[in-house]
């Protein structure tokens, strides 16, 4: 078994799994504080899964997506926290 | 042939700590504990990750880039887990029903956010 089929049968069907199970909790998440760090954790996960292709598909051009993807999904996180503590309550 | 088994490696631990960070995401009872689950864990699977893909291009650029990645990814964690946990805290939501205690009750103003050591006297002296 090569590490091209290994990455592509075993490596990548995890991340998928994990990418399925955070998603459940961001669709089906109680507070909105949920939502937040679910959409961060996807990010996170997501720029995983890009390194992980540029090593399937032998091309590290993609790193450079993985790097400004780990970038938006700080800057993200702090504004949507920003706004959730200057949100009036009702 | 040993440069593949090392990544096969270094990729399944990886792939195994953001899955181990998936389930505890799903399975924590309580928003704070999401938090702690999701920066530890997601944090370490993540740059084991860039570490099997640096090893495996093995090229001066691709690992300084994957240095730079790791690097702000540690930085930037904390940071975003502290600040979450701290809003999710203000704007009042619940701790676990069988969580133990709770130090910050009573110690934070509501209104100007300000961060007392006494619990009950200061606060009324706040609210005044």
């Amino acid at each position: 078994m090569t590490i091209n089929e290994y990455i592509e049968f075993i490596i990548l069907p995890i991340l998928g799994v994990s990418i399925v199970l955070v998603g459940f909790r961001f669709l089906m998440g109680p507070t909105i504080a949920d939502r937040i760090i679910a959409l961060d954790l996807l990010i996170t996960i997501g720029s995983g899964i890009i390194c992980i292709y540029s090593l399937f598909a032998n091309e590290p051009v993609l790193l450079d997506v993985a790097m400004i993807l780990a970038l938006i999904a700080f800057l993200s996180t702090v504004a949507f926290s920003y706004y959730l503590k200057k949100r009036k309550k009702k | 042939m040993i440069i593949d088994t090392i990544v096969g490696i270094v990729a399944t631990l990886g792939a195994l700590f953001v899955l181990f960070a998936a389930i505890g995401f799903v399975r924590m009872p309580d928003t704070y504990l999401r938090i702690s689950v999701t920066t530890k864990a997601a944090t370490l699977g993540i740059g084991l990750l860039m570490v099997a893909t640096a090893i495996y291009f093995d090229e001066i650029s691709i690992t300084t880039k994957v240095l730079a990645i790791i690097l702000f990814l540690f930085l930037t964690a904390p940071v975003s887990a502290h600040l979450i946990g701290r809003a999710s805290y203000f704007i009042g939501i619940e701790l676990w029903d069988k969580s133990v205690m709770d130090d910050l009750k009573g110690r934070y103003n509501k209104i100007t956010h300000r961060l007392n050591s006494e619990s009950d006297k200061n606060n009324q002296e706040f609210e005044d």
